[in-house]
C-alpha cells in the first residue's frame, strides 16, 4: 500500500515587497498509513505552511510552490484546482487551531457536517444529517440532537473542536491534518480533545500530521516527531528517540525550556536570541548563531541530514551520538514531577 | 541605574504582607437578570518579595482580579490593602504615590504599547507625568531598556511594529518598572510567546523581583509557568479560589479535586508516561449562573447532594494550606469527609 504522506523537496516562498521570502526550505517527509507524525516548532518556523502546502492551500495563496508532495500516492502539485477541492474533505481531512473561525458562524453545525457528505459521498441531505449525528456521538458531544441544531457560537470551545474533528472525519478520510488542534483550550479541555484524537486516530486507522509548539501534546499523541527550525527539519525520528534522546541542539535547547520545578531548584536553561528573519538568513547552519555547540563550519555550511542505523536524523555538523537511549545529556532524561 | 523618583518607603517591615485582598468581588450585569460573578469573594496575602501565582482556565476571573487588584476595574465590595495602608476600598481615590506602588503587564505585548510611540518615549512617559525631567526620564528609559536585556542604542527609538513579541514584552516590563513600583501584577505576561522566548522572560522577571525588590502577583492559565515562578500558589475556579497553598505543598499534595484533575491534565514530555484517561470531562460552565453550592461540582467526581445545597468554606487543612472542598471538611456530611484531606 502507498504511504499516507510523500513529502521531497518541498519549498514554499511567499511575496515580500520585490522578492520572495522562503518559508520552507527542502522539507521532506514520510508518513505510513495509521501513523501520527508531530509537525514540531516555534512560531514561523514553517510548521503550518508545510501542513497547508500538503493540500495545496498555499499555491492557492500566491506563494511559490516547488518540490513533490504525494497523498496517498496522487500527485498534488499536479492536480487540478477542483481534483484538490475533492481531495479536501474527501481524503484528507483538516482541523484547524480556531474552530470559531473555522467553521461558518451562519449555518448549523449539523448541516456543516451533512454539507460534506452530500459534497463529497453523494449522500441525500437525510443521509448526511443521520450521519452527521452519529459522527457527534463518536466524538463523544453529548445532547447530540440538540447541539446538531445549534450554531457555533451556541457551543462552548470544546465542543466547537469536537464538531470540527467530526467534519474532518466525516468521510472517513486515510489523512487528516491538524493544525495546533488543542492550543486554544482550557488544560482540562484540550486533554480530552488530545485524548479523543487518539482514540479515533486507533479506531479509524487515520494517519494524522499534527502541527504543535507543544512537546508534551507532542509526547502524548505521536508515533514521529519531526522538529521545525527557519523552514528546515533539523530533526526527526521516533517519538523516543527525539524527545528523550535528542540529537539537534535546537531540541534539546527546547527541552530545556520545559518547567520541571520551581525557579531555584530547577531553573530553565535559556536559549538565548529569537529564530532569524527569514529574508536575512545567517550563512551556513540557520541555528548557529543561538546555538551553544557552533564551531568552525557551523557559520560556513549548511548541514546535511545524518541518519543513524535507527532512523534517528538530525541536520547537525556534530557527530550524532551513537547510542539512543541516555547519551546524557540535559534535558534528556523526564524527571518531571507532577 | 540612578532613578529619578523616588523610591517607595517600606512602612510595616518584613513581616507585614506587601498585599491584602478582602472580600474582593465584581459582577457584571448584562441584560437585566443576568449576572456574571467574574470575581466573587477574593482573599489572599501576598508576603513581601515573593510571588503568589493565580491559575484557573478561561473564565475564571483571573484577569478580572488583576484590574480589580491594579484598581483599573472598580469592585462592587472589598478592600485591597498595600503594606498595611489602603490602597483602594469602594469610593476612595488612589493617590499619585500608591498609583506608583502597583503596576501592571499585560498579555498582549502590542495593544498595550502605543503604537506611535518608540520604546523609550513609552517608557519615560510614566516617569514624566510623575514630575520628572524629559531629558532624566529619557535617561532612564535607556537605563530600563538596558536592564531588561535590550541594548538602548538599538531599541531606544524602535516603534513596537519594529520588535519580536518577547522584546514588546520586555519594553512593557521596563515600562511598568519605571515608576519604581513595589507591586508587579502579571497578567499572562508569556502566554503569547514561543517556549525559548518565554524562558527568558521567566528568568528576567526572577531576577528583577530579587534586584529591585519586588512582590509579583503572577496570572496565568499556564501551569507549569505558575510552578516556576510562584513560592505561593492559589487555584481559581469560577470566580473563586478553591485552593492555596505554598508552591511545595500544592504541588506535592493538591487536595482540592479540581487541582488535582487541573495537575493530572498536563502532558509530560515523556511518550512513555501518557495519560491514559482524562481527568475530568465537560468543559467549565458559563460563569452566567454558576451552580449553586460548590461550583466545581458538575465536574467533580465525588459530587454529592451536600455539594450542591452549601457552598464549601475555604478552611484551613494543614498549616498555610487552604481548601474549599466538602470532604476537608470533618464531620461535613460528605461521604468521604476527612479522608481526602
Amino acid at each position: 500500500m502507498t504511504a499516507a504522506l510523500e513529502v521531497n523537496g518541498l519549498e514554499v516562498a511567499y511575496r515580500a515587497g520585490r522578492g520572495f521570502v522562503p518559508v520552507v526550505r527542502g522539507v521532506d517527509l514520510t508518513l505510513a498509513r495509521g501513523k501520527v507524525l508531530a509537525l514540531l516548532g516555534e512560531s514561523g518556523s514553517g510548521k503550518s505552511v508545510t501542513l497547508r502546502s500538503m493540500v495545496g492551500l498555499t499555491a492557492r495563496e500566491g506563494a511559490r510552490v516547488a518540490g513533490s508532495v504525494r497523498v496517498l500516492g496522487q500527485d498534488v502539485p499536479g492536480m487540478t484546482a477542483r481534483q484538490q477541492l475533492d481531495l479536501r474533505g474527501s481524503q484528507v481531512g483538516f482541523v484547524f487551531q480556531e474552530p470559531m473561525t473555522a467553521l461558518d458562524p451562519v449555518f448549523r453545525v449539523g448541516d456543516q457536517i451533512a454539507e460534506v457528505l452530500v459534497r463529497h459521498r453523494g449522500a441525500t441531505w437525510a443521509e448526511g444529517l443521520a450521519r452527521a449525528r452519529a459522527l457527534f456521538d463518536l466524538v463523544q458531544i453529548p445532547a447530540a440532537a440538540q447541539r446538531l441544531r445549534a450554531y457555533p457560537s451556541e457551543l462552548s470551545g470544546g465542543l466547537r473542536q469536537r464538531a470540527m474533528i467530526a467534519i474532518a472525519l466525516a468521510c472517513e478520510p486515510p489523512l487528516l491534518l491538524a493544525d495546533e488542534p488543542t492550543t486554544a483550550l482550557d488544560a482540562t479541555v484540550q486533554i480530552q480533545v488530545l485524548l479523543l484524537l487518539r482514540d479515533l486516530q486507533k479506531q479509524l486507522g487515520t494517519a494524522v500530521v499534527f502541527v504543535t509548539h507543544d512537546l508534551g501534546v507532542a509526547a502524548e499523541i505521536a508515533d514521529e516527531v519531526a522538529v521545525m527550525y527557519a523552514g528546515r527539519i533539523v530533526e526527526r525520528g521516533s517519538a523516543e528517540q527525539v524527545l528523550l534522546a535528542p540529537a539537534h541542539p535546537y531540541t534539546r535547547a527546547l527541552l530545556g525550556c520545559v518547567v520541571r520545578g520551581g525557579y531555584a531548584e530547577a531553573p530553565l536553561v535559556e536559549l538565548a536570541g529569537s529564530p532569524p528573519d527569514l529574508a536575512r538568513l545567517p550563512p551556513g547552519c540557520s541555528f548557529a548563531p543561538r546555538c551553544g555547540s557552533a564551531f568552525g563550519p557551523c557559520g560556513v555550511t549548511e548541514p546535511a541530514e545524518v541518519a543513524r542505523p535507527s532512523g534517528h536524523r538530525a541536520r547537525c555538523h556534530l557527530p550524532l551520538p551513537l547510542d539512543d537511549r541516555g547519551d546524557g545529556h540535559a534535558g534528556a532524561e523526564t524527571t518531571e514531577a507532577r | 541605574m540612578k532613578a529619578p523618583l523616588p523610591a517607595l518607603p517600606d512602612r510595616g517591615g518584613p513581616a507585614q504582607p506587601m498585599l491584602t485582598v478582602n472580600g474582593l468581588r465584581r459582577w457584571f450585569r448584562l441584560d437585566g437578570k443576568r449576572v456574571i460573578r467574574a470575581v466573587d469573594g477574593l482573599d489572599f496575602s501576598v508576603a513581601k518579595g515573593t510571588t503568589l501565582g493565580i491559575v484557573g482556565e478561561s473564565g475564571c476571573g483571573k484577569s478580572t482580579a488583576a484590574k480589580l487588584v491594579a484598581g483599573i476595574e472598580p469592585a462592587d465590595a472589598g478592600e485591597v490593602v498595600l503594606d498595611g495602608e489602603v490602597f483602594w476600598a469602594r469610593g476612595a481615590r488612589i493617590g499619585p504615590e500608591a498609583r506608583r506602588a502597583v503596576q501592571m503587564v499585560f498579555q498582549d505585548s502590542h495593544s498595550s504599547l502605543n503604537p506611535r510611540m518608540t520604546a523609550a518615549e513609552s517608557i519615560a512617559f510614566g516617569p514624566e507625568a510623575h514630575g520628572v525631567k524629559p531629558g532624566a526620564a529619557r535617561d532612564y528609559a535607556r537605563a530600563l531598556l538596558e536592564a531588561v536585556g535590550l541594548p538602548p542604542d538599538r531599541f531606544a527609538d524602535r516603534p513596537p511594529m519594529a520588535l519580536s513579541g518577547g522584546q514588546r514584552q520586555r519594553v512593557n516590563i521596563a515600562r511598568a518598572l519605571a515608576l519604581r513600583p513595589r507591586v508587579l501584577l502579571l497578567d499572562e505576561p508569556v502566554s503569547a510567546l514561543d517556549k525559548s522566548v518565554e524562558a527568558q522572560v521567566l528568568n528576567l522577571l526572577v531576577r528583577l523581583r530579587a534586584q529591585l525588590d519586588l512582590t509579583y502577583v503572577f496570572i496565568s492559565h499556564d501551569l507549569s509557568v505558575v510552578r516556576y515562578v510562584a513560592d505561593e500558589v492559589a487555584v481559581m475556579y469560577l470566580g473563586q479560589v478553591v485552593e492555596q497553598a505554598p508552591a511545595s505543598v500544592i504541588f506535592a499534595r493538591p487536595s482540592h479535586p479540581y487541582t488535582r484533575a487541573l495537575f493530572a491534565s498536563k502532558p509530560s514530555v515523556d511518550p512513555r508516561r501518557r495519560i491514559a484517561a482524562p481527568p475530568i470531562q465537560g468543559d467549565p460552565p458559563d460563569p452566567v449562573d454558576p451552580p449553586s453550592g460548590c461550583r466545581f461540582r458538575t465536574r467533580c467526581g465525588f459530587a454529592e447532594a451536600l455539594c450542591a445545597t452549601g457552598t464549601p468554606p475555604l478552611g484551613t487543612v494543614a498549616p498555610a494550606h487552604r481548601v474549599a472542598c466538602w470532604m476537608t471538611v470533618p464531620r461535613s456530611g460528605h461521604s468521604q469527609a476527612g479522608v481526602a484531606a
